[in-house]
């Protein structure tokens, strides 16, 4: 692409190998003009979560929970108090009281739980010396309880007072928590998703009990969220994608995604495929679409055909790390090659149309019309298939996107391995913003 | 900016500055002219004229040798040309109309010391084509002739317009030179007549002693020839003595002369300084006897000193030193005075460097030089910056966009300065080590009482009085004909001179330009308007004004209350630049005091403050009453502040000399602020605090002379590059461009050019890297408006095209070694006017002010939309965002003519503008600052 800056091929090889699409400069769509880097963390920045309109914490391997004004991109608060890595973090509401308060709850690699008020920063609870590190937090609003998991699952109440806790038996123990109904929980285990029960008696003791086992992956569950009140979904290292009823524990789908079956070509090209380009990394739902992020390739399931209704297998150019669904058309993706991807489910193109860029293919850097060819041509063989049309992309960070955040008509909050939270805004609306921010200092001060 | 016309013809002012050899221009011989007659150039005046440049003249009447030029400035012999110095010597020194009254005057005993006010004068020699405007001052020489030696200047120039129409900044600056010139010399006169009050004591003593031996040895009643002889010699000493300390009376006294001289504007610190100094000196002496009977103990050690002597064999300094024991070896040994000092006429006279002292010596040549530079050019280009810098002060809501600093811009501005140009403040030391005024060795001799501890806390306490004596302008009311009166007599004295009819035309010029300055608003920074009105009465014979003397002594009382207020705010300051000052005076002539580390760090400071204080030297001596310039004096000036005392490195030395200065300048805007225009200025003034508090990266504030230099190669980039206009879009919109090239000096260069075009550059051009030469990140992208960008083939070569090609999206890459350019389309038309690479501009100065007048027109109106309520906000509830939005485009396309990419310029500095306004300092704000950006395909230009 740039061979006329070094005069070499070395660049231009580079992009021939890659298959990936590129859309290249102009981006109609994508309305993301505006940027701000957030600087603070001094590590990778893993997690985001928003705390409510206008506020959003980050935290990362440094051991930071930083929190930041959406609107502005001022930093508020600097949680300081773990001195490990955070591997999970979560918001804590419990309205309990008369006043919502909402709370974050933090767990890190030093064995320890803290809870915090992002409003003042100051470190509310903190429960240390765990027998071993949390991996994941789970908030049962209902109950007032909260839920961590390990390599055991704590019963905890909101005072921070352990109600009970179950060992484990697996080794790895609990990667991902989910809440299902009837006070249910499903906790992913290794290849096993395991169903508890939280019961509450009547003198307010809490107990934990062990319902069921779901042993049907062939690997590791990568991925475990619930779809709607009646649906949960799994997905596995090996592509296994299971679609659980939330009441009686029933499969209701198997979907495996194997790109053998689905492509010929990719086969030929990529050799046998590896399965970590087949495993399911994240998934993301609506409650009527899962979206499933495959290796580097994105798969959207509908609920309601069980089938998977429109796919790009190689959407970014290395492992998807997050998506969300944001409308029933349109969804987003991040991925360790540090960029945001914007697409768009759109119906089939007439055949005849050819997929590439069309006039501008001439000036813009060559990537454009290597436009996969695989996908499009893939879409006429299934019927019913709708693809996945690329409509923006956001690039600044330099390093893996470990997640983002859609603040709506905010914008879009990434996090990255390069230390760096960027805040991607309407420059539009920004601009509005500003200039009713211009008039109303204008009228304050009088005039100019 | 503003006032450039599209064609300027007349920016000769880079006729001094150094050519920067230019490659790619042909030499001025190859070129073709534009018009046919190379030198038939209309706005040349100095055609006929003998020399090429306007010139100050510095000359003396010598008692010796009658009028004779000293020096020219510049000191260059290719500006006078075959002008015959020593004739216009001639010429203006005939014209002095200083009352110089020497001598005893009827009815007092003594010779009086004549406090002579300067004059002016103008003089023509429409033969030679000269007009000079003329400044007598008198200064005194002990040696001299009736104690005092005229002198005068001369600003030397063809055009007599201008120099009628500059008279009063003229006036005005050559007021201040006299006056530094003048303070130097009272210091200098002190010193000498305390020399030779010494000299004559120790005679005195000696003769004493000798007549009493003579009468102890000789019969009481008979008087020898010798013995009458000595008793008149001692007479004549004692008398002499008498007139001495009477003249160092009247030189201390000086400053309670009341002054007539309306621009005789003394620094505060001079006059205090040296009022104290006169005094202790008074004090000293007139304890000190001359007649046996009122002997003090101190004089009697004296005598016992020098008794000893007499018996020891006669070293009377070693028993002295003894005596005062603490004391440090004297310097000077006084000596005796012959009876018969005769005035010879091939006695070397003092020179005018040794007539004042060193440093205002120096301190006067930089401000004549600073003058010098600042009447450069013609009327009209004076006059046009005049003009741009009154309206840029206005404003300052769109002048960050690309105007370069205004403090640079005032130091070639020739305004009123109330303050002193003896740089308190240009040598401004930091050194807090303030032992009193010491003028020579003799306190450290004769009383015990100062050790010259430079560090006495106690004596420090004194600094602080403060008299405001003068301090700014009082508005005499002589009559306002003198001027006339007086440049009447010199047209009728001086042949071939301009007619009283001329002067009056040129008088109702001045009046009438003055009403249109004053017709304009208020305006805070209008120095001219107040010099303007005030100094047609001002200008007035020295004979006049000693009739009106009455009115006169209200120089100290028209002191503005709002000045008197920041007073206090001041002393602090002040005390240290007092401070500093008299420990350099002191150094200065204390040789043999010698304090190592004083010495040491003189010597330092010395170095350290020379090269800062030259080309500031306006900006920093001469502090302007316009709250605008200390807004931009702010950020160099307070800096210091922020590492507190940075003593050791020389480079935070150098800004520190400012710093006083600016507090000076803040309280100054501050006082004039709630004189004239109270919301302005104190708004000027906190912003100003405002920018010293953030800490800008001290790259070097971007000046009016280099961003001329830029100027050229911009032209050249113009001239050189089809899609010149592109690049400059990229840059006027905002995107980031990387200057990617392998060698280092033509980025450089290019990135220079280009960086003219980089709008709100920062003060230090802090948007601007010139040359980097590893990856960069998005934070830089967002930082840096303009990047030097190195092409290394190499490891890193790969991971910096890597991220070129990943952030392509949100920068221009401009290749300087294959001249190609990848940036987005661009059609629009505006900047067609600056970037046309068949331009027909060949001088880059020239380049440089249309391109400020097409980027000023561009703010202008960015400044417009930004503001305009219905561009950005509905007018009714009803109104939609779309209704507003058509507006806007609307207003864009149709009303300001402006294309799609056009409107991008103005949007982007309208986002500038609101930014700025929102936020005057940026770094202030825990935010982030926001990178816009829009998703555009690129495409690749080439040759």
């Amino acid at each position: 692409m740039f061979r006329w800056i070094l005069g070499s091929r070395e660049a231009q090889s580079s992009v021939e190998k890659n298959s990936v699409l590129c859309i290249g400069e102009d981006q109609p769509k994508n309305w993301f003009t505006e940027l701000q880097v957030l600087k603070g963390h001094f590590d990778i920045v893993r997690f985001l979560v928003q705390i409510d309109d206008f506020r959003c914490a980050s935290a990362g391997d440094d051991g930071l929970v930083l929190v930041w004004n959406i609107e502005t991109g001022e930093r508020l608060q600097e949680l300081r108090g773990h001195s490990q890595q955070i591997t999970a973090i979560t918001t804590f509401n419990c309205n309990s009281g008369l006043s919502l308060h909402i709370s974050l709850i933090t767990a890190s690699s030093d064995r320890s739980l803290s809870l915090w008020d992002p409003d003042t920063g100051n470190r509310v609870q903190t429960i240390s010396d765990l027998q071993s590190s949390v991996k994941c937090l789970l908030v049962l609003e209902q109950l007032c309880l909260w839920v961590s998991g390990g390599e055991e699952l704590c019963v905890w109440n909101k005072d921070f007072q352990l109600q009970c806790h179950r060992q484990n038996h697996s080794d790895t123990g609990i990667t991902a928590l989910i809440k299902l109904p009837k006070n249910c929980i499903a906790a992913a285990m290794d290849k096993e998703i395991v169903i508890y029960r939280v019961t509450v008696s009547t003198d307010s003791s809490v107990s934990v009990a062990e319902i069921r086992c779901l042993s049907d992956h062939q690997d590791r569950i990568r991925a475990l969220i619930s779809v709607n009140d009646g649906l949960f979904v799994s997905g596995s290292h090996a592509g296994e994608l299971i679609l659980w009823d939330s009441v009686d524990w029933n499969i209701l789908a198997y979907e495996h995604i194997l790109w053998e079956e689905s492509s010929a070509q990719s086969e030929i090209r990529l050799g046998a495929p590896k399965t970590s380009e087949m495993s399911i990394q994240h998934l993301s739902t609506n409650g009527k679409l899962i979206l499933a992020a495959v290796g580097s390739g994105l798969y959207v399931y509908s609920v309601l055909t069980k089938t998977v209704m429109a796919y790009r297998k190689v959407a970014h150019d290395s492992n998807v790390l997050h998506t969300v669904l944001l409308s029933d058309s349109e969804l987003m993706s991040c991925s360790e090659d540090g960029c945001v991807r914007m697409w768009e489910i759109q119906d089939l193109p007439l055949p005849a149309e050819p997929a590439s860029s069309g006039f501008f293919g001439m000036w813009t850097f060559g990537r454009s019309n290597k436009q996969t060819g695989p996908a499009s041509k893939k879409v006429m063989d299934v019927p019913n298939v709708r693809t996945l049309k690329l409509t923006g992309d956001l690039i600044g960070h330099s390093g893996a996107i470990q997640m983002f955040v859609s603040l709506k008509e905010n914008g879009l909050i990434t996090c990255s391995t390069d230390h760096l939270v960027i805040l991607w805004k309407n420059g539009e609306r920004q601009s509005h913003l500003r200039s009713l921010a211009l008039f109303q200092k204008l009228e304050e001060n009088g005039g100019l | 900016m503003i006032g450039s016309p599209d064609v300027v013809a007349f920016t000769r002012e880079d006729e001094y500055s150094q050519t920067n050899p230019d490659l790619w221009v042909l030499p001025e011989e190859f070129s073709i002219p534009l018009h046919p007659l190379a030198d038939s150039n209309p706005w040349a005046k100095t055609s006929y004229a003998k020399f090429t440049k306007d010139f100050i003249l510095i000359s003396e009447f010598s008692e010796q040798v009658g009028p004779q030029p000293l020096l020219t400035i510049p000191d260059d012999p290719k500006v006078c040309g075959t002008f015959d110095l020593n004739y216009f010597s001639l010429r203006i020194m005939s014209v002095d109309y200083q009352a110089s009254f020497v001598g005893h005057p009827p009815g007092s005993g003594y010779p009086r010391l004549s406090f002579v006010e300067d004059s002016r004068v103008v003089l023509g020699d429409s033969k030679e084509g000269a007009f000079a405007y003329v400044h007598h001052l008198t200064l005194y020489d002990l040696e001299a002739r009736g104690f005092v030696r005229p002198f005068c200047m001369a600003y030397v120039s063809a055009d007599e317009r201008k120099i009628m129409l500059q008279f009063q900044e003229l006036s005005l600056r050559f007021s201040q030179a006299s006056e530094c010139l003048k303070a130097g010399n009272r210091r200098a006169f002190a010193k000498e007549l305390q020399r030779k009050l010494r000299d004559l004591e120790y005679t005195h003593s000696v003769l004493q002693r000798e007549e009493g031996l003579q009468r102890e040895a000789g019969p009481q009643c008979m008087y020898s020839a010798h013995a009458v002889e000595k008793a008149n010699e001692l007479a004549n000493v004692e008398k002499s003595i008498y007139e001495h300390r009477d003249l160092l009376k009247q030189i201390s006294s000086y400053h309670r002369h009341p002054r007539r001289d309306p621009h005789a504007v003394t620094c505060q610190k001079c006059v205090t300084e040296c009022l104290r100094e006169c005094e202790a000196l008074l004090e000293k002496y007139a304890k000190l006897p001359v007649n046996p009977f009122t002997h003090t103990d101190k004089v009697r050690k004296g005598e016992e000193g020098q008794g000893q002597t007499e018996d020891e064999g006669g070293d009377a300094e070693v028993e002295e030193e003894e005596d005062d024991g603490i004391k440090r070896r004297p310097s000077y040994t006084p000596q005796l005075i012959k009876a018969k000092s005769a005035k010879c006429f091939d006695k070397r006279l003092k020179t005018l460097q040794e007539l004042c002292d060193e440093t205002f010596y120096e301190a006067t040549m930089e401000l004549l030089k600073e003058t010098e530079r600042s009447f450069r050019g013609d009327l009209c280009y004076l006059h046009t910056r005049r003009l741009d810098r009154a309206l840029r002060r206005k404003l300052r809501v769109t002048d960050f966009l690309f105007e370069e600093e205004l403090n640079d811009d005032d130091e070639d501005a020739g305004t009123l300065r109330p303050f002193c140009a003896v740089n308190h403040t240009a040598d401004n030391y930091t050194l807090i080590n303030p032992p009193p005024i010491v003028l020579g060795p003799e306190p450290v001799e004769l009383d015990a009482l100062e050790p010259p501890d430079p560090l006495d806390p106690a004596l420090e306490t004194s600094h602080t009085q403060e008299s405001e004596l003068g301090l700014r302008e009082s508005h005499l009311d002589s009559s306002p004909s003198d001027q006339t009166l007086e440049t009447q007599e010199s047209s009728e004295e001086t042949k071939g001179s301009f007619s009283s009819d001329k002067s009056g035309m040129g008088l109702a010029e001045k009046q009438q330009s003055v009403a249109c300055m004053k017709s304009e608003p208020p305006d805070p920074d209008s120095d001219l308007t107040p010099d303007h009105n005030s100094d047609l009465e001002r200008e007035s014979s020295s004979e006049e004004m000693e009739t009106t003397a009455g009115e006169d002594d209200n120089g100290g009382d028209q002191t503005p209350v709002s000045l008197l207020e920041v007073i206090s705010e001041l002393e602090a300051s002040r005390e240290d630049e007092c401070e500093g000052f008299t420990e350099e005076v002191q150094s200065d002539l204390l040789v043999p005091l010698d304090t190592a580390c004083c010495m040491a760090q003189e010597g330092f400071l010395y170095e350290a403050s020379a090269p800062e204080s030259v080309p500031r030297l306006g900006s920093g001596s001469h502090p302007q009453p316009s709250q605008n310039q200390v807004v931009n004096q702010e950020p160099q000036a307070l800096l210091p502040i922020q590492d507190d005392y940075a003593m050791g490195s020389p480079c935070s030395e150098s800004p520190a000399a400012g710093l006083e200065l600016a507090v000076g300048l803040l309280s100054d805007a501050v006082s004039r602020a709630s004189v004239e225009d109270g919301s302005d200025c104190t708004m000027s003034a906190s912003t100003g605090s405002d920018r010293a508090a953030s800490p800008v990266g001290y790259g070097g504030v971007v000046t009016l002379r280099q961003r001329k230099k830029a100027g050229q190669g911009a032209l050249r980039f113009v001239r050189q590059y089809p899609f010149a206009m592109q690049a400059l879009w990229c840059l006027l919109s905002g995107r980031t461009l990387v200057v990617l090239g392998a060698d280092e000096g033509r980025v450089r260069r290019l990135v220079a050019a280009l960086a003219l075009f980089v709008p709100a550059p920062g003060k230090c051009g802090e948007r601007i890297q010139a040359w980097l030469s590893c990856p960069f990140t998005l934070t830089d992208l967002q930082r840096w408006k303009l990047i030097g960008l190195q092409r290394v083939a190499s490891p890193v070569g790969s991971s910096m095209i890597y991220s070129l090609s990943r952030y392509s999206r949100y920068i221009a890459i401009l290749d300087a070694d294959q001249k190609t350019l990848r940036c987005p389309l661009y059609h629009g038309e505006v900047l067609s006017n600056i970037a046309d690479h068949r331009t027909y501009i060949r001088r880059g100065s020239t380049y440089f002010l249309h391109l400020q007048s097409t980027l000023c027109r561009l703010a202008a109106k960015a400044f417009l939309f930004t503001f305009t309520h219905h561009l950005h906000l509905p007018v009714s509830s009803t109104e939609g965002p779309e209704v507003v939005e058509g507006r806007r485009r609307c207003f864009l396309q149709e009303q300001l003519g402006l294309g799609e990419e056009d409107s991008q310029i103005l949007l982007y500095l309208s986002q500038l503008i609101t930014q700025h306004y929102l936020h005057p300092s940026t770094r202030s704000s825990a935010a982030a600052p926001c990178f816009s950006f829009n998703y555009t395909t690129s495409v690749l230009y080439k040759i």
